[in-house]
């Protein structure tokens, strides 16, 4: 019974773990600018790990494993926002280049909701097409 | 659920992959590699939880401190040149600012 327990519960944590860790790879993937990038990234990972690592430890009981996978969450715990802040300080001190970039791609990136909004036309006419 | 957690992350390491190779400005490389190198913490794990072989959880261990160092050298090394590039101006207001 406990067993069983333990096992619906690891499934949960280690679901949930990969349904955040595939969001911020989307986002990683998908955002325009890097300072959301970072966000997605960062703000997912430390979360991810530690839903990953908790679902493992329930599936190692009481044994070194389960020390060792505390060391791992620890660890992460600590260095993975310590990792996102030194990325986003030292991006902030090459901001002459970063800043630059989405200043000029503002106007470029205008039209693009005139392009997103011209799919959906595109498509009920492919509907009444068909 | 772990050969499904497995899939989920080998899925995840070639999305950042593709950051990586992708990557307009040399922070986006650094970003997508430093979760790279996360993710392949969990994956030992995982491996390790999958083939039966608790040895490898030191391996997963060692490598997230390396994952760490690596990522804040290389984001120092960075920081550096550009302070040195962008010449004595912004190099004294940070050295005033530290």
């Amino acid at each position: 019974m406990i067993d069983l327990l333990l096992g619906y519960t690891s499934g949960l944590l280690l679901f949930l773990g990969c349904f955040f860790m595939l969001t911020g790879a989307i986002g990683l993937l998908r955002f325009p600018d890097f300072y959301s990038r970072m966000h997605a990234a960062g703000v997912t990972d430390t979360l991810a790990t530690i839903l990953i690592i908790a679902g493992l430890m329930l599936i190692a009981g009481w044994s070194l494993a389960l020390f060792k996978l505390a060391l791992i969450m620890l660890f992460i715990f600590f260095t993975s926002p310590t990792a996102s802040h030194a990325l986003a300080r030292s991006a902030q001190l090459c901001a002459l280049r970063l800043t630059q970039t989405p200043v000029e791609k503002g106007p470029a990136d205008a039209p693009r909701p005139v392009a997103e909004a011209s799919a959906p036309v595109s498509k009920m006419e492919a509907a009444e097409g068909t | 659920m772990l050969n499904a957690t497995l899939i989920a992350l080998l899925v995840v390491m070639s999305l950042a992959l593709v950051r990586a190779i992708k990557g307009p400005s040399i922070h986006d490389r650094i970003l997508a590699v430093n979760m790279f190198g996360t993710k392949t913490v969990l994956l030992i794990a995982v491996i390790c939880f999958t083939f039966g072989k608790p040895e490898f959880l030191d391996i997963a261990l060692v490598y997230a401190l390396i994952n760490f160092v690596s990522v804040i050298g290389v984001l120092r090394y960075f920081e550096f040149r550009n302070r040195n590039q962008n010449g004595t101006r912004n190099g004294s207001e940070e050295l005033a600012s530290d």
